[in-house]
Parts: C-alpha cells; structure tokens; sequence
C-alpha cells in the first residue's frame, strides 16, 4: 500500500511568482517525513504540490517532477483526480463538510465515487474511525453533523475522511497548529500509529513535534525577502536535530533566526 | 525607589465617579427622543397600509365564496365574486417564471463562481447581470412585447407575462447563487478534491447543499417580489374576468391585474374587489415570505 515519492527538481510559481525553487528529496515509504522552515519558505506549496493540489490555485503553475514509486504524478495524460485519490491530504484548519454527518464525512470519498454497498460503507466507517482513535468517542452519534465535534475530534474526523479512501500516502498541513496539547498528542499518537500503513509527510511550525513524529526532515528555508524557497537540506530527524550540515539549519532550531 | 506609583495609592481628593451633567443629561434625552420619532415615523406608514388594507379587504377574505369562484359573469354593481381566477394567474405566471428562471440563473452563478472566477466571459456576464437587474419592469414588458408578440407574431397571453417576469428573476437568482456559492469556503472544496472527487461532484455533492439554504431563501424572496409586479401585465396580456387555465390562449387575470382593473369600477362591488385582490396579494407574499424562512431552517447547516 504505502508507496515512496521522488521529488526531483521541483519549481513552483503563483502566476509570475517564484515560490519554491529546486526542490529534490526523497519521502520513504511507511516512515513520517516532516517540512520544518519559517513561515512562507514554501512548505505548504511544496505539499501540496505532490498530489496536485498547486494547480487549484489559478494561475499557479509546477516543474519538474514527482514520482510515486517510479510513476510520475505530473505526466501527461496522468488525472490530478485520481493523483489525489491516492495521495490523501489532511488540513491546518479541519474541514469537515458541513451538511453531513458524522458517518456521512468519513465515507464522504467513497460514497462521491459511487459506492453504494451498506455493509461496506459501514465496515469502513468504522475501521477508519478506530484508526483515527475516534471511534469510540463518537460511535453513538455517528448521525449527528461533523461540525459540533470539538476542534481535535474534527480534525481526526478529516484524518478518519483522509484514510477511508486508503490512499498509499497522506499529506499533513500543519494538522495539530489548530488544536489544544491533548488534541494534539492524540493526533501525534495516531501518526506514530498510522506509519505502520501509510506514507506520511507533515508540516509542521513546531519543532519538538518534528522530533518526536518524524523519521526523516526537511528544513526549508527563504534565501532573503523575494526569492524563492529552497530545501536547505534532509536527513534523519535526529541527525538534523543534533548535528545538521548547513549552518541556517541549526540557526533555526537552536531558535537564532527570525 | 519609584514615585510614580504612589498616584495609585494616595487618597482621591475628589469622588471618582461623578453625576450626569446636566448637558449630558440633555443631550441623552434629545437623542432618545429624535430616534424614537424616527422609528415612528417609519413604522407608522407601514401600519396604516396594514391597517388600511385589512380594514378594507377583510370582508372578502371571510367568504368561501371569495376563493372558490372569479367575477365571471358579475355586473358592475354585482356584489360578491371571488377572486380564484387571478390567484390561478399569479401562481400560474410565477411557476412558469420559475421553472425557466431558477435552473438558468443557479446554472450561470455556477459556472461565475466555480469555472469563470476572473475569466473575461464571467466579467462580461456579470456585467450583463449588473444590468439587468436594474432594468424597469415596463422596459422588461416592452421588450417581451417587440420581441414575443410582434416579432415572432404571438397574441398577448400569460406565458407572455412569465417571460418578462424571467427578465427580472434572472438577475436576482444568478446573484443570490453567486453570493451563496461565494460564501462557501475554499477549504471545503479542497477537501473534497483531495479525496479524489472530480469538481463537477464536489460542486453538486459539498458545494451546492452547503450554500442550499441561502440559495433558496433568495430565490423564493425573489419570486414573492416579481409576483407583485404589474407593469408588465399591462402590456402582456388581456385581463379575464373568467378562469382561464392556459398560459398560451386568451386573456388571463392575476392579482395585480385585479387590483388595477377593479379600480376602474367605481361601484362599491368593484371597492370590494379591489380591496379584496390586493389584500389577497400581500396575504400571498406574506406565505410565501414564512415558506422561504422555513426553507431555510429545513435546509440549514446543522451543528448538532
Ligand atoms: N494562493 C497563493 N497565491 C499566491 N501566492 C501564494 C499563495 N499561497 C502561498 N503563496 C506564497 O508562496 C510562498 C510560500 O507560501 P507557503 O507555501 O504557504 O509557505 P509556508 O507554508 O511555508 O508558510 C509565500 O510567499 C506565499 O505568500
Ligand atoms: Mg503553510
């Protein structure tokens, strides 16, 4: 299931804005990768670059590449829908639908791709609330709408959404910069557990979240004010954490820089 | 050592709180006074026209008669008659209206704000829009006038009037569905692309239920409005006394229509009338105006 991506030269542009530049790394497959950098080096455009979800923006524009165990999302021909249908994505602000329930939210991708079968809709509605530790906090109101759970319960109510369509990898926007310590703990628990099954990449503002959910990070960081984002460099949490190569790098996480 | 501090605790040589001065007392007053006339003096036009209408219109209200029958056959001077007929017309003509209006209008919003956002033919169609949404009923009439009937050489009937009102609906539905549509978060659309569901469904599956609510709010308060709309009627079609069911043949009657053509009987009967349709007129908005906020909460977004 879980897949690994090859991110090779990537460039990203908001209409005539350069905003990522060079981006070349690689995601393992069933480890957690996290995007650490200050704000507007271009981690979330990054991010959302690798299930096609850039090219939402108008305007916004991709180079280079990205491969899913060899196969270019970004070749002709390839539809971003079915890109996204494997690369699931979970959002800084939850973003349960609003006009559905709570089983309705999690089942929301299969049911829009047209399965019918009850039984299978309820298999998967609890399977991905118990993998998204929800499940017995909401088991008996899976009726009621997604929008009067409490901010963490939501926001593992779009993780449960993310995993019902077992996608191979699932991409995470700062999930936790919204939520109380204890919400965010259960969603880092929960990360620690779904690497077993999927690919994980997460950004994330906080950097002892980085070091306890990751395997691999990524710094990135904004060369001056105007130019593009760059990915200053990768390697295994804890050696970027203890030992980085690049002096920005430290800079950043012994707290010297912006 | 600090000095600064000791403001705080020496004694206060004088009370901290002081009366109302006079001229602010007098100040407060005048303003109540000045913005208690101003609510009367709008809200007391309002409910003489209430008043009036009520006063005058009752009486028909109270007989079967009045919703069961038309005036078909009554004299001048005829008392009683009912006004079925025109009510047939109204609902009739409006339907119609509605039944071209509403799917065209939700369409042209969809495609401005979810596929034309910024696009040369999505500024030149709300431009259109901008325009004809303020374009004078009577104009509204003319032009299905030139247009329907001496163009292309069909007599004057109701679906004539409908397509006049569909000048003046189409406007109101396309920015009622614009403003909804714009309210709806990005952030639910992206969450829904990023299960891997195509943008036509997530427009017709999150979207549209999301901003439903509004949607229809808007639509049915804009058909309350155009049904009161008479100019056109003027121009479009004959008024019947009898009930006339077909939209495409003869002359048909609908309230507004009674209401004018009653005022030209100066008998008690045709007070009676008159009254009567308008008061019947303003119930009928009146209904549909709770239907719309029923609506609403039936399709509300729900929290709990
Ligand atoms: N939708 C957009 N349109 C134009 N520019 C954008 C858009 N989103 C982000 N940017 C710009 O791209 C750069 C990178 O933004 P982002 O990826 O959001 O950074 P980060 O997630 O690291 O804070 C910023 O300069 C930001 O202003
Ligand atoms: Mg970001």
């Amino acid at each position: 299931m879980a897949k690994r991506l090859d991110i090779k030269d990537l460039n990203l542009y908001y209409n005539k804005f350069h905003a990522v530049r060079d981006v070349t790394l690689q995601v393992h497959a069933r480890s957690v990768t996290a995007f650490i950098g200050p704000s507007g080096c271009g981690k979330s455009t990054v991010l959302r670059a690798l299930n096609r979800m850039h090219e939402v923006v108008p305007g916004s524009r991709v180079e280079g590449s990205v491969l899913l165990d060899g196969e270019n999302v970004y070749a002709p021909g390839v539809d971003p829908v079915q890109v996204r249908r494997t690369i699931g994505m979970v959002f800084q602000r939850a973003n349960p639908f609003p006009t559905m329930s709570i089983r309705d939210n999690v089942v929301a991708g299969l049911k829009l791709a047209g399965v019918k079968d009850k039984k299978r809709l309820e298999e998967v509605t609890e399977r991905s609330l118990r993998g998204a530790n929800l499940w017995e906090e909401v088991k008996d109101r899976l009726n009621k709408p997604g929008g009067g759970l409490s901010g963490g319960q939501q926001q593992r109510l779009c993780i449960a959404r993310a995993i019902a369509v077992q996608p191979d990898v699932l991409l995470m926007d700062e999930p936790c910069s919204a939520l109380d310590p204890i919400s965010t703990l259960a969603i880092e628990d929960l990360i620690a557990e779904l690497k077993k099954d999927y690919t994980i990449v997460i950004v994330t503002h906080n950097m002892q979240q980085a070091a306890r959910v990751s395997d691999q990070t990524a710094f990135f960081n904004l060369p001056a004010v105007g130019e593009p984002g760059q990915l200053v460099e990768i390697g295994e949490t804890g050696k970027i954490f203890s030992n980085p190569s690049q002096k920005a790098t430290e800079d950043y996480i012994s707290g010297r820089f912006g | 050592m600090r000095t600064d501090t000791a403001d705080i605790e020496r004694p206060a040589s004088a009370p901290a709180f002081q009366h109302l001065g006079l001229g602010r007392r007098i100040k407060n007053h005048t303003a109540t006074v000045l913005f208690g006339l101003a609510f009367v003096v709008a809200v007391i036009p309002l409910l003489w026209v209430l008043f009036t209408l009520v006063r005058r219109g009752l009486a028909p209200m109270l007989s079967t008669e009045w919703w069961t029958h038309s005036f078909y056959g009554l004299l001048p001077n005829d008392p009683g008659g009912g006004i079925y007929h025109a009510l047939v017309g109204t609902l009739e003509q409006t339907l119609v209206c509605a039944v071209i209006a509403v799917p065209l209008g939700v369409t042209v919003g969809i495609f401005l704000i979810e596929y034309g956002r910024n696009s040369k033919l999505a500024r030149t169609t709300t431009f259109m829009v901008d325009i004809l949404s303020g374009l004078p009923s009577i104009v509204a009439g003319l032009f299905i006038y030139a247009l329907w009937i001496t163009t292309f050489g069909f007599d004057r009937s109701g679906f004539a009037v409908s397509l006049s009102l569909v000048l003046l609906m189409l406007p109101v539905v396309v920015r009622v569905t614009e403003t909804m549509l714009t309210i709806v978060p990005d952030e639910l659309r992206e969450a829904s692309y990023a299960l891997g569901v195509p943008k036509w469904k997530t427009i017709l599956k999150v979207v549209l239920p999301t901003s439903l609510s509004g949607i229809i709010t808007g639509i049915i308060l804009g058909l309350a409005r155009i049904m009161g709309e008479t100019a056109p009627l003027l121009i479009l079609v004959g008024y019947s006394r009898a009930i006339n069911f077909n939209l495409f043949d003869g002359p048909m009657a609908s309230l507004p229509l009674t209401v004018y053509t009653a005022r030209k009987t100066s008998t008690e009967a045709g007070e009676y009338r008159m009254w009567g349709a308008a008061l019947t007129l303003v119930l009928l908005i009146m209904l549909i105006n709770l239907l719309a906020t029923l609506l609403s909460k039936l399709f509300s977004v729900k929290t709990r």
